[in-house]
């Protein structure tokens, strides 16, 4: 028996004036599998998480997290997922273990102290907890707010841009902990990335988006295959320039 | 999941932190009751030698002037602790997180206070010490006044954020200025029966004029006119409900055009 989809889109339709910026999407995302939404600028990625999240109201359709309607009843669920994105940051002035105490009492995290002092070894922070959060660098913030991200151990987990401002070898440590979360916890994890071998790396299934809908829905082996290429990038490019199509 | 004092709390304490963190946040909350008493202080100083006005009874302009302070920095300290949001691109962590916006309202109500309490504390021991600021003459008039001018405040600082929530940093300035216009029209430093017939009625659909009529007759007369704190407190009621309708519309009208996502300008 399918266990029922941690995220589940159907019809989807976002209107901003005369610009439909996402149009009729439809799709459900298992527990424990990792999706990546991937598209142009413009494509409806953005949009598209904003109204998973809830903070964006859709025109039409339905989406629910966790069997939850997001449009009505998002704080039911709120406490369940997380996400994780370079557009928000954390309260500069504020330290990585202040930010860290905060976001757990808003997330209601038991035996905050010891979650922090785990997060913080599992994720290299232990040394900058009492660093104000302005003054790391791009790759150290991207760290902390992956720990806020997986500060209540989510179910659901918005991702994007994962690994931005992080060097190859961070990206990939940091791939490395998110898979292994998402199997010990079963964890639904959608993403927004444009780095292709992040996404292969990653993701069971990959999302195309363009120009508000979707284009193509496959695995990452799936669609370079489907499309005669050699690399998940020559597939992006090829949907996002309207190149070709599938070849099967 | 309800109502969350955890969460209020985690909001205060993340906003002290911030304040803990930043002398001249601290300083700032000071630094312009204090300015605004000393040369309003001076000057009442001065005039009471030259004019027996009842402008000046009972140190009526200071007592005036912390007053309005009290309704001036009660909306500041609410709408500035939501700008702090704004500025550090933290909205949506908040937005995210499983913190309703009911309690992020009482998490801005009790800033409000507490910044009240750094910069006003200050300037009422000096307005004591150096200008014939009563406030034993004003007695328990003083802390129903208080109430009633921090509740206003918070009504106006209610749309102030539903306003930048919607139309985002564009709408910040209305976060600094907007109380001005009631400066004119609810009588700080003069009577109600000063203004001209048609501007009587819009005075008396502000909460802080009978609010600054009472305080003017408890100095003058030594009443605590009833009428005034009742006319006051039934306006208040109306103001907040009206401002938590508005922020609530506003918030939709933002989900709605998707400005969540982007709070910057």
């Amino acid at each position: 028996m399918t266990p029922p989809a941690a995220i589940a889109v159907k019809d989807l339709v976002k209107d901003y004036g005369p610009v439909r910026a996402v149009d009729g999407l439809s799709f459900a995302v298992a527990p424990g599998s990792t999706t990546a939404l991937l598209g142009g600028n413009g494509a409806g990625k953005s949009t598209t998480i904003g109204m998973i999240m809830g903070l964006v109201l859709p025109t039409a359709g339905t989406v629910t997290v966790l069997g939850t309607d997001m449009v009505r009843r998002r704080h039911d669920v709120l406490h369940r997922m997380n996400f994780e994105s370079p557009y928000v940051d954390m309260p500069h002035r504020l330290t990585v273990r202040q930010n860290l105490k905060v976001f757990g009492m808003l997330y209601g995290v038991e035996d905050l102290a010891g979650r922090i002092a785990t997060l913080a070894a599992d994720l290299d922070l232990s040394a900058l907890l009492d660093r104000p959060s302005g003054k790391l660098s791009a790759g150290q913030k991207t760290r902390v707010a992956l720990a806020k991200a997986l500060l209540n151990e989510p179910e659901v987990m918005l991702l994007d841009e994962p690994t931005a401002s992080l060097d190859p070898d961070t990206a990939d440590w940091i791939r490395g902990h998110l898979e292994r979360y998402r199997d010990r916890r079963g964890a639904a994890i959608l993403l927004a990335s444009h780095n292709m071998g992040e996404v292969e790396r990653l993701c069971d299934r990959v999302i195309m988006l363009k120009q508000g809908r979707i284009e193509d829905d496959a695995p990452p082996a799936e669609l370079v295959r489907r499309y005669g290429r050699s690399s998940l990038e020559e597939v992006f490019l090829d949907v996002a320039r309207g190149r070709r199509e599938a070849v099967s | 999941m309800s109502f969350s004092l955890r969460r209020v709390g985690a909001l205060c304490l993340r906003y002290l932190y911030l304040l803990a963190s930043s002398w001249p946040r601290l300083l700032e909350l000071v630094y312009w009751p204090v300015l605004n008493l000393l040369t309003w202080g001076f000057l009442q100083t001065y005039a009471m030698g030259a004019t027996n006005s009842t402008l000046f009874v009972g140190g009526a302009l200071v007592s005036g002037l912390l007053l309005w302070e009290v309704l001036f920095r009660g909306q500041i300290g609410f709408s500035v602790s939501f700008l702090e949001e704004v500025w550090s691109r933290n909205l949506g962590n908040l937005l995210m997180s499983p913190l309703r916006p009911v309690e992020f309202v009482a998490a801005l109500m009790a800033m409000s206070l507490a910044r009240l309490a750094v910069g006003m504390i200050p300037a009422t021991i000096l307005a004591i010490a150096f200008f014939g600021f009563d406030l034993a003459r004003l007695g328990i008039g003083f802390a129903a006044f208080f109430a009633l001018l921090v509740v206003t405040g918070w009504a106006v600082g209610l749309v102030v954020c539903g306003l930048i929530l919607r139309h985002g940093l564009g709408a910040e300035s209305l976060a600094w200025t907007i109380m001005f216009v009631f400066w004119p029209l609810c009588c700080v430093y003069y009577p109600l029966s000063v203004l001209p017939a048609w501007m009587k009625p819009i005075a008396l659909a502000l909460p802080p004029t009978h609010v600054f009529e009472g305080m003017r007759a408890v100095l003058s007369e030594g009443v605590l006119r009833l009428d005034h704190l009742a006319a006051a407190a039934a306006l208040n009621v109306l103001w907040i409900v009206a401002a938590a309708f508005a922020f609530a519309a506003l918030l939709d009208k933002a989900r709605e055009a998707g400005s969540l996502l982007s709070s910057g300008e």
